[in-house]
Formats: structure tokens, sequence, C-alpha cells
């Protein structure tokens, strides 16, 4: 069974209570995505500062619950200092890991079998953290919220000038 | 108020075979009827009679199973007409559910009679069932949307009503709060709107399940309900409207069995209901239906009533003993003011600083099925300054036990979020 500590890990815990690169960049010259869930209302802006190829600032705006905000939080760290293909694919790597289709729904009649635990296979070092979200399929768009906002976001800053 | 018969919820609870398993090694407390209710097994006996016994598709074949199953159809809609205190079944629609029934009457009745500068007043009650459909006639028409306000009870501030009321040509407005809970007093609203010519369309979605319903007693000219939320299946809801307005409607969907007849040049419509019942019907859910309403019938819908304002004065009360300050309520803080029922055993929870999404995870490890989220009701929630609620939602088969097992486990979520 997944158990609540699964979802919650320490480290996702430790994001959402002290939430890193939290606020707003000046628009312009960063670039700003913003992202909803209309399921639940949770929001997210993510703000983006590229010199040259590189993801110079990141914060993060919004509100939500823990995992969505949390996700967001561990998502400033993981990319910033990145260029912006090394952040596209921290990104891909990311939603690989959240891709249901490779877990199948834990503990339930429907869907016998697999565990989806596949332990420090994918390089993502704390992101590894919130691979228990599988195991909860509804707080999938949760944690990939911030993740689409920064895509969004990337996609802008390859399209325009930001000098 | 008559509350001659009371529930036995123990023998209720056993009827419902969901309400029997357990989730994560608890026994499961469901409180999200709001969103859906359990089914009796009684309903769940009728649909597989139906496929087993006398499946045939209705109004249509001559042979006896063909003729069983369109009997069963429409005594179905005749125990609905019943249910809903309608003069005749010929004024009510089947429909897939409330949603389709209210769109119906925006295209159909909306198309007709509603024009560019005409005003259709909603509340901030609304579900966005009741809004969108109208929001989509306002961008093809012009027609102009007017809001009746909230107060901070989440109750509707009526004080301006004269004054929204100025030309308008429809009132649309829920009986029952999926957020607050409220209870707005549909006749009074009905006989101001009257007084200046509107049509009153009634979303009874949320009260339909819980009260004894009669729109000949509301005057509303069109009432809007589904199955699903009152013991009987998805699939299935319904639209009551006054017949001499449905009688000059033009249909909604075209297709089967709603033409007289159909020639190379054009179509004649069906008279009513079956104008507006393009294609073959969902006829096992109808059937279901007719199960949930011969159920609801029998327990009285005056017991279920009574019922669940004890039990939600016991929510009301005992929640707020054990969580005082750290837990808000949201809509009227008692069932009753001044003799008045102002709300349902709709309860919409605020728990210090943990967010719906996460509380229901915790609820659902103590096999708490609440839900959380805006309801689709994001003009209230905007006025209630939150984006989300969890909200818990009482219905006949839940007992004081299910409120104390919601109240230990928001207990342990407190202690898991506690920072």
């Amino acid at each position: 069974m997944a158990g609540l500590e699964d979802l919650y890990r320490e480290i996702i815990l430790d994001h959402y209570r002290n939430p890193r690169n939290r606020g707003e960049l000046e628009v312009p010259p960063a670039t700003m995505a913003e992202g909803f869930n209309p399921l639940c209302g949770d929001e997210i802006q993510v703000y983006l500062q590229v010199d040259g190829d590189v993801i110079s600032n990141v914060r993060i705006g919004g509100q939500g619950c823990s995992i969505s905000q949390s996700s967001a939080s561990m998502m400033s760290t993981a990319v910033v200092g990145k260029s912006l293909d090394g952040a596209r694919d921290v990104l891909r790597q990311f939603k690989e890991m959240m891709s249901i289709h490779e877990h199948g729904l834990e503990g339930d009649e429907l869907a016998p079998g697999s565990d989806g635990d596949q332990p420090g296979s994918s390089g993502l070092g704390d992101l590894e953290a919130l691979r228990g979200v599988v195991k909860f399929p509804v707080r999938i768009k949760c944690a990939t919220l911030g993740w689409n906002t920064l895509d969004q976001a990337l996609d802008q800053s390859g399209t325009e000038p930001t000098e | 108020m008559s509350t001659a018969a009371t529930l036995d919820v123990a023998a209720i609870k056993a009827e419902f075979p969901l309400l029997q398993r357990e989730v994560h090694g608890h026994p499961i407390v469901y409180l999200d009827s709001g969103a859906t209710s359990q089914k009796p097994q009684p309903v769940l006996d009728a649909m597989d009679r139906y496929y087993a016994e006398i499946n045939a598709n209705v109004h249509r074949g001559a042979y006896h199973i063909a003729e069983r199953s369109t009997t069963a159809m429409e005594d179905a809609r005749a125990a609905l007409a019943r249910f809903l205190g309608a003069p005749s079944a010929e004024e009510v629609v089947f429909t897939k559910n409330a949603t389709e029934a209210i769109n119906l009457v925006a295209h159909s009745w909306g198309r007709t009679n509603l024009y560019e500068g005409d005003v259709v007043l909603l509340s901030m009650l609304e579900h966005h069932a009741n809004i969108v459909p109208w929001q989509q006639l306002a961008v093809e028409r012009g027609v102009e949307i007017r809001w009746i306000p909230v107060d901070a009870d989440g109750c509707l501030d009526l004080t301006d009503l004269d004054a929204l009321l100025d030309g308008v040509r429809l009132l649309a407005v829920t009986a029952a709060s999926n957020v607050t809970g409220a209870l707005p007093p549909i006749r009074h609203l009905a006989d101001a709107a009257h007084a200046v010519g509107a049509t009153v369309l009634v979303d009874a979605s949320q009260w339909i399940p819980h009260q004894p319903t009669d729109v000949t007693a509301w005057d509303a000219d069109f009432v809007a309900v589904t199955g699903h939320k009152m013991c009987g299946p998805t699939g299935i809801g319904a639209l009551w409207g006054r017949r001499e307005l449905l009688d000059a409607m033009p249909p909604f969907l075209g297709g089967g069995s709603m033409i007289r007849n159909v020639t190379l040049d054009g179509f004649t419509p069906a008279d009513v209901p079956t104008r507006f019942e393009a294609g073959t019907q969902p006829i096992a859910e109808i059937v279901g239906w007719h199960a949930a309403i011969d159920y609801l019938t029998a327990l009285g819908m005056e017991a279920v009533a009574a019922h669940e304002r004890d039990l939600t004065t016991y929510a009301l009360q005992s929640l707020t003993e054990r969580f005082g300050e750290d837990l808000a309520i949201h809509g009227p803080a008692s069932v009753a003011r001044d003799g008045v029922v102002e709300r349902g055993g709709t309860l919409s929870l605020a728990y210090r600083d943990v967010h719906p999404h996460d509380l229901s995870q915790v609820l659902d490890q103590h096999g708490v099925c609440v839900r959380a989220g805006h309801h689709c009701a994001k003009p209230l929630m905007k006025v209630l300054g939150v984006n989300a609620t969890a909200r818990a939602s009482l219905y006949l088969y839940n007992d004081e036990s299910d409120v104390d097992a919601l109240a230990d486990a928001l207990a342990d979520a407190g202690e898991f979020f506690a920072f």
C-alpha cells in the first residue's frame, strides 16, 4: 500500500515550508509564464532571467498544495545556472519520471503489479523524492504544474529577445 | 414540519454495497455525496433485471419485451413527475444530467427568447453548469448577465433584488449551493421574478436528493435535476418545464425519436417531451433512477431531510467544539435561523493552513472521502476568498460515526502538517 510517507517525503515538506527562489523578477528583461490547474485552482508563475544561453535567475510565484509548491521550488533549484538545453533536458527527465504509463496504479484491483520504484535510475538528484507521486495519480498534475509552466517560460525565452 | 418517520441509518447503510468496503485498512467513510451519491442494492438490481429480462429499444417494436421496456421508461417518467410535484409526466424531459437540462433551456428557449440587451440574472452561488451556458449566449447574442451577490455567510444577499431584477428576462438560480450548503428562498425569488415578467429556472441538482421537491409550490418555470446525486445511476437527468413553454420551444438535438415526420425537404418535430429526446435514451439508467425514486419515496423525503438537519447540526457543533478557530466552515453557521432552514449538509472546510488537496490526501488514508478543489464554482470561491476548499457533504446513509471519523482524520492531518 502506498502510504503518506511515499508522497510527503521529508525533502518535499522542507521545500513546502521553506520555498526556494520565491518572488518575482522584472518583466522584461525576465520572461514570465503562468500555469493553472483548472481542477483545483492551483496557480504558479515562473519568472526566468536568461543571459545568453544560461538561466541566471528563477523566481516562483503563486499558491497551491504542498506537492505543487514544493515541486516548483525544487524545479527552480534544479534549473538555475543551467543552459536552456540543459533545463529542457531536466524537464524531459522529470516528465518521464511522472509518466503514469510506465508505472501503473499501485494497490488497486484495477492495475495489479508494478509498484513504480526504480530508485536512482535517472540522475535527477533531489527530484527523485517526487517519484512517489506517481503512486497517487490524481496528484501528478500537482507535481507537473510548475514544470509545464517552466516549459512555457523556456519557449518564451527561446523566441523572444531578452536584451 | 412533520417528522413522523425517522431513518434507520444502520439498515440503510447495509443496503449500499460500496459502503461495506474498506479503503487503506479502514471502513470507508463516504462524505462526497455532493459530487455523486452511492447506489443502494435495489437500484443495481433494477438495472441488472432490465438488461437480463426486458432490454429492447423503446417506442419501436410491437413485441413483448419492447412493450415492457417502453412501459418501464414511461413509468419512470411518471414516477419522476410525482417526485417533483409536476402536474404532468409529459412536462418531464429526460436528459443526460442537469448540465444538459440547463443547456437545453439555453439553446432552445434562450435562442428563441433572448436577444441583445436582454438580462439574465444569476446568483454568485451557481455551479459552472448554470453559468457557462448563459455566458455562451452572452457572447453569441449580446445578452447581459447580472449577479445576485452573496453575504458573509455564503447566502444570497437579496437587499437589492428589486434593482437587480429590472429588465430581467430570465432568473436562473440554484436551490442549494454545492459549496456553502445555502438554500436560497426559491418561492420568494420566483414571485419577485414573475412580477417583472421574467422566466425562472431552478438548478435543483443539490436540492432534490435531500428535500421534498414541489415545482408547483416553487412556482418555477424550468427545473433541472440529475439522477446520480439521489441514489440513481450516472448518465441520466431531466428537465421539468411548464407545458406551454416546452410546447413553444424548438428541438435541441436532432435525430431519431424527436420527429413526427421526415421528408427530403425537412422534418416536423414530435410533441413534447420526445421532441427533446433525440436518439436512444439511456433506458437502463432511467429504470435505475426509477428504483432510486421508489427507494427515497419509501423512506420518505421528509424523514431524509430531518435526518440530514440533525446530522448537519451535530457536525457543525462537534467540529466547532473540537477544532475552534483552527477550522473554518464556509456557509451558514447553523442549520436554521429564525425558524427558517438556511443550509443543507454541505460543509466546505478550511483547516489551519493545510491545503485542501493535502487535507483530502491525509483523510483518504483514514478511508474518509471528501472533495478538494473549487467545486466548479470559481466565482463563488473568489467571493469567499479561497482558491479551494475541502468539502464534506452528508447524505441519508451518513451518521454521527462518519462525522467523528472525519474529525479524527482532521486531527491527524493537523499533526502531519504541523509546522
